[in-house]
């Protein structure tokens, strides 16, 4: 198949982009790397009146680190993230989150804003940010609005972003102290979606855990907490009982997906395994950071 | 509605007028008469279109032809006159990386990048940058052999 006609629409500044957006709001939709948006162009999964491409707007292509944030502008690609230092040395969940995404082609065209707002319920990016915390900065033609990551998400391919703005950049909080991290990940092939995949943040105070964020994606329609989990190992060290209650609590709170990729059976059980597996290496990196 | 555009597709420059609908490997394939990169998935699973972008490597089904106005495309048409690509395609053809021959271009745009930006890749490396192309002839181990040793010629 091939996409349904639309019109073409290159602004140069976001003003612009906010203008033709605000036009026609639900008929239109933004174009940055394309390497969603254009395959369901290719399927007719997408179909719209008006496209914004937004890659002649300058100001939106920068990784910056800003007091306890990393940025990322809507028009970084993934390539260029995951081959700077910076994300290395102060998030290296996200490089190594990213090394599981996609290939070369598409990483050189795809952007990390643009997967969060694509917000494909297997998508690793959509996790990490859920996991370390942060926000999107969207903008309107009324102004400028920032919201949390644990807002943003609202279903498949459905975030909290109104049809009349532009997310222009994305805030993940760095965390301080003694924190570690881990990304475990089951997919057919390098490069796939996530069957399952676990991503974890922890801080540690006096050797028991202070903070701890578990986040499963690939089993509903967002990201999820495991909120028992988390509330349960807080104060707590990791051994046999606390790893085996926090695999439970894994069990009970998901509710995954039977389809022609795995049953549901087999990815709580991999989440499980997952989860065991992440918590032990984000205490070994927390410790390790110590 | 039909929209301008002009680009250069191996240091040739070409114009057309298009619908924004139009991808830019349909623009290669059906206008400019370029058949090197073809049509496998057209959702980026295959990578049997992919070309060179401004030197980055890009499947040409996912990309809108309007969004290459001003830019550089290199094929496989255009990679076969360089030094790197060529020794590719020699090593392809002398190791078996090739039968039916549908992925090849894209195996060797890719490749291409890979050599041009690490010269002395390992298997693993190979690996990876290849994990975006499909093949249901050979398998991969030719393909792989042909690249490390294409590498090896180049040194």
């Amino acid at each position: 198949m091939k996409p349904a006609p639309f019109a073409y629409h290159v602004p140069n500044t976001i003003d612009e982009a906010l203008a033709i957006l605000g036009n026609d709001p639900d008929g239109s939709r933004l174009l940055a790397g394309g390497q969603s948006l254009v395959p369901m162009l290719n399927l007719r999964l997408a179909n719209f009146d008006n496209l914004i491409d937004i890659n002649h707007i300058s100001g939106l292509d920068h990784i910056r680190i800003e007091s306890d944030s990393l940025v990322i502008g809507a028009l970084t690609r993934q390539y260029d993230v995951a081959h700077n230092d910076d994300v290395r040395n102060r998030l290296p969940v996200l490089s190594n989150a990213l090394a599981h995404i996609a290939h070369t082609a598409i990483s050189n065209r795809g952007t990390i804003v643009g997967s969060l707002c694509h917000a494909d319920p297997a998508a690793e990016l959509p996790a990490v940010l859920t996991a370390v915390g942060g926000e999107l900065v969207v903008q309107s033609a009324a102004g400028t609005r920032t919201i949390r990551a644990n807002d943003f998400f609202n279903s498949s391919f459905t975030t909290a972003i109104n049809p009349n703005e532009v997310a222009t950049e994305v805030r993940f909080d760095l965390a301080g102290g003694t924190s570690g991290w881990s990304f475990e990940e089951v997919a057919r092939r390098h490069g796939d979606f996530a069957l399952v995949g676990v991503v974890i943040q922890m801080t540690l105070e006096k050797n028991a855990i202070s903070d701890v964020r578990i986040v499963v994606f690939g089993v509903a329609a967002t990201p999820q907490r495991i909120t028992d989990a988390e509330k349960r190992l807080i104060g707590q060290t990791l051994n046999d009982a606390t790893l085996d209650q926090a695999v439970a609590d894994v069990a009970a709170a998901l509710s995954p997906p039977d389809d022609i990729h795995a049953t549901a059976q087999y990815r709580r059980h991999v989440a499980g395994v997952l989860v065991r597996r992440g918590l032990l290496r984000a205490l070994e990196d927390a410790n390790s950071s110590a | 509605m039909i929209n301008p555009l002009s680009l250069s597709v191996n240091g040739v420059p070409y114009t057309a007028a298009i619908e924004p609908h139009r991808t830019l490997l349909s623009v290669l394939r059906e206008e400019f008469g370029i058949t090197g990169p073809k049509e496998g998935c057209d959702d980026s699973e295959c990578g049997a279109c992919m070309v060179l972008i401004d030197g980055e490597p890009t499947n040409a089904c996912c990309y809108l032809a309007l969004q290459a106005e001003d830019r550089e495309i290199t094929t496989i048409e255009g990679i076969s006159d360089s030094p790197v690509g060529s020794r590719i395609q020699a090593r392809m053809l002398e190791d078996g990386g090739i039968q039916c021959g549908f992925c090849t271009p894209g195996i060797v745009v890719m490749a291409t990048a890979l050599l041009s930006s690490n010269p002395n890749p390992n298997e693993e490396e190979i690996r990876n940058a290849l994990a975006g192309n499909l093949c249901r002839c050979t398998g991969y181990q030719k393909i792989v052999a042909a690249v490390s040793k294409a590498a090896g010629d180049l040194e």
